[in-house]
């Protein structure tokens, strides 16, 4: 029997998961190509109860997400490139406090105004932390619509974990396309209560929600602590998907949409006989180094992403030396097309 | 199979609508689909389009460069997408603001969809006449099954633009019937 | 025949990409007069939006810059720091203005800098798909707004105008529309004014035009300019604020 299935965009089905995972505030400012996920969250927030506002401006929203995450709720703000350029101070704030947040960026072409069209260009931003001070996010980067709305779910369950903000990872092919999903049929997930929320300090002592720590030696213990659960995050909760690695002589590494169009590649010359692979990143960070384990087997490695060269760094620094590695990437909205693939696959 | 259909016309002209439709029927057969859209920056006139993808197998990208379809609404879009079609491909063309002439590559059919859509009550269902022409044309997508997506996707309260899009569907079909 | 209405020479002879309707055309074209009627073509540079105006550098014939949404204020100020000479203006929307751009808004006018800003008030986020405006009236339906605005939820519509008429560094505010013939001669007046100010380096002044957007308000044209004389103007009433 056919389940139920209904056709939705990347960025609807984003703003449907973070509903389903119990997501209670949500706070945004308008910007193509994500307008699709405040509008979804503005005509449906209001229906479980929860909190929609559209911020005066991306830098207002990160606060309020700040705000609403140390009272204890599970919050989520989204925007595109330029928007989560803003909000970089506040994504370190969040992280030095220790608060969970999801944070969705469908990235479109850059740097500045750019354009509207889809890049990959943020990856550096992502993975690095973004803003000032010795932090990480979780990173996912879904690769089609269903993924979209299950990893948003899994997004505010890592948080929660590891109280640490979560960035999904979209691009404007991914947040406007439409494809058909199946939603979960499961109730919209019930919160747990967090004992260092803000809510007042009705028996207990206080709770105080902060970054600073000026007394000596307390911010390094502060520090430290982040690192120890940064090292927890690395050991368990990597992710990635790997096809035909047994045989491969060529794999592709690509990640979202970029890996959609490298599967049909891989199909494609498979048909033909040829040994192609793929390693999808699902976890930016941590980034998931177990799949470039690789034993005795003699590869080459090609990088494809809508960006100039950003996880091929990652890639380069996880593989060392021992492999070859190859890059085919276009920005600016240029996306690299399967035909552009295959022939660079054939020169190989 | 795989059907790649490529819609384009004016903002305001529901090229995104039509696009949804046909992905929203195929979902509906069980189909893999993908509808992506390209805006211009204009939100009234200009060109704007959507590219839908009907597969039996998993869709990689949903770009789509050589269409097996396309459909063209305005003349700007003709002037943009006329030549995105493969051999032996169908062009679907409102003649009401764009020409074809004869062409051996591909299978055009031209009519004054935006003239019988005016004829029907309402220059916005254009669109709808070129889909009946699309439905008669491929034959895997039925009218009936067409017409249970339109009453699931009308606007809450907004019933009563169901007939003329009906009108519209079945008229599209009988051009194409000849 | 003697001609007495013609293309500004300052505006290209282009089709502009706005909707059937839009007010953009009309305001830039009583700009493009009133840079030709002062003769400060070369001396102009002007900062766009981001917004449905985000090219409207584009259109007009002189220096231009863009600016990250909301700071086009400061990119102003800077500029005419640098070159006191010229005559700079921003234009701006109600998202750009009032809503990201507030605190530069506020800061440029409080700073008393030299400046002429020319605010579209079309009560919507057009560009982004019709979202709720600072200036979205209560009980206008948005995309974030979809029951209509309300004041407990959404608060009111913001009267920037009214608020930065309360600074000492402005010198000049005020509030016109483009609904009829007689509403257009005096934008025109208004904006030529604010050029002058800034000519005479008399402090800050603002044109707040309201503007029509028969797309995101949902009704034609001619409904939307009847919208603007029956509706808008009362929630933002039009005469010189400052």
């Amino acid at each position: 029997m056919l389940k139920k299935k209904i056709l939705i965009s990347g960025n609807e089905a984003i703003a449907e998961g973070a509903i389903q995972a119990g997501c209670s505030f949500y706070a945004g400012y308008p910007i193509t190509p994500q307008n699709e996920l405040i509008a979804y969250m503005a005509k449906h927030m209001p229906k479980t109860n929860g909190v929609f506002i559209q911020a005066e401006s991306e830098l207002a929203a990160i606060s309020m997400v700040y705000g609403a995450s140390a009272a204890g709720a599970r919050s989520m703000t989204s925007s595109s490139s330029p928007g989560i350029s803003l909000k970089q101070e506040g994504i370190s704030y969040i992280a030095g406090a220790q608060l969970p947040a999801v944070i969705v960026n469908i990235m479109r072409g850059g740097p500045g105004l750019g354009n509207i069209a889809p890049a990959q260009s943020d990856y550096f931003q992502a993975t690095r932390g973004g803003g000032h001070g010795d932090y990480h996010l979780i990173v996912l980067a879904p690769g089609s619509v269903q993924e979209a709305y299950d990893l948003t779910q899994t997004s505010f369950d890592l948080a929660d974990k590891y109280r640490i903000p979560v960035e999904i990872l979209g691009d404007g092919i991914l947040g406007q396309m439409m494809e058909p999903i199946e939603l979960s049929s499961a109730k919209i997930k019930a919160v747990t209560a967090k004992p260092w929320a803000l809510c007042g300090c009705v028996e207990r002592k206080p709770n105080i929600v902060k970054s600073f720590f000026l007394r000596e030696g307390a911010l390094e213990e502060a520090n430290l602590r982040l690192q120890k659960q940064y090292e927890m995050i690395k050991k368990k909760e990597a992710l990635f998907e790997g096809l035909f690695l047994d045989d491969a002589k060529v794999v592709i590494v690509a990640y979202g949409t970029m890996a959609r169009i490298a599967k049909s590649v891989i199909n494609q010359l498979r048909s033909s006989g040829e040994k192609i692979g793929l390693i999808r990143p699902i976890t930016l960070w941590p980034f998931p180094e177990a799949a470039f384990k690789f034993g005795n087997k003699k590869r080459k490695y090609l990088v494809v992403e809508m960006s100039y060269g950003q996880m091929f760094e990652d890639v380069k620094l996880v593989v060392n030396g021992r492999q070859e590695i190859e890059f085919l990437g276009r920005s600016g909205g240029g996306v690299p097309s399967e035909k552009e693939i295959i022939n660079r696959i054939k020169k190989i | 199979m795989i059907e790649r259909i490529i819609i384009a016309g004016s903002g305001g002209q529901g090229v995104m609508l039509l696009g949804k439709v046909l992905a929203e029927a195929a979902m509906r057969l069980g189909k893999f689909v993908t509808w992506f859209p390209a805006y211009g920056p204009e939100v009234r006139g200009g060109t704007s389009h959507c590219m839908v993808t009907i597969s039996d197998s998993e869709i990689g990208s949903p770009y789509i460069d050589k269409a097996d379809t396309v459909i063209i609404l305005n003349n700007p879009s003709f002037e943009r997408f006329g030549g995105r079609v493969k051999d032996r491909g169908l062009l679907i063309l409102n003649s009401s603001l764009a020409k074809a002439g004869i062409n051996k590559r591909v299978d055009i059919l031209q009519f004054p969809f935006s003239d019988i859509a005016i004829k029907l009550g309402n220059i916005k269902v254009a669109n709808m006449v070129a889909l009946g022409c699309y439905l008669f044309k491929k034959k895997a997508i039925k009218i009936n099954l067409m017409l249970e997506v339109f009453k699931f996707m009308a606007p809450a309260g907004k019933t009563n633009i169901l007939e003329i899009n009906e009108k519209a569907l079945r008229s599209g079909e009988k051009l194409a019937n000849g | 025949m003697e001609k007495i209405f013609t293309r500004p020479e300052v505006l290209y002879d282009l089709p502009t990409h706005y909707c059937p309707g839009c007010g953009h055309g009309i305001a830039h074209r009583l700009i493009a007069e009133v840079v030709d009627e002062l003769g400060i073509r070369e001396k102009v540079i002007g900062i766009a939006p981001v917004g449905c105006a985000v090219v409207a550098y584009d259109y007009w014939n002189f220096d231009c810059s863009e600016a990250a949404h909301g700071r086009a204020l400061a990119v102003a100020t800077a500029i005419k720091r640098v070159h006191p000479q010229n005559i700079v203006f921003t234009y701006q929307g109600d998202g750009d203005l009032a809503a990201i751009g507030t605190n530069e808004t506020i800061h440029a006018a409080n700073r008393g800098e030299n400046l002429t800003v020319i605010f579209i008030n079309n009560a919507v986020y057009g560009m982004t798909g019709g979202q709720m405006a600072p200036t979205t009236l209560l009980g206008q339906k948005t995309s974030t707004s979809i029951e209509g605005r309300e004041k407990e939820k959404h608060g009111y519509p913001l009267k920037i105008s009214e608020m930065l008429a309360l600074l000492p560094g402005v010198c000049f505010i005020q509030r016109v529309s483009i609904h009829n013939p007689q509403e257009v001669l005096k934008t025109k007046q208004a904006i030529k004014q604010a050029f002058g100010n800034q000519i005479n380096n008399l402090g800050f002044s603002l044109v707040e035009i309201l503007s029509p957007c028969p797309t995101y308000w949902g009704r034609s044209p001619k409904e939307s300019l009847d919208w603007i004389r029956d509706v808008m103007q009362k929630e933002f009433p039009l005469g010189r604020i400052k």
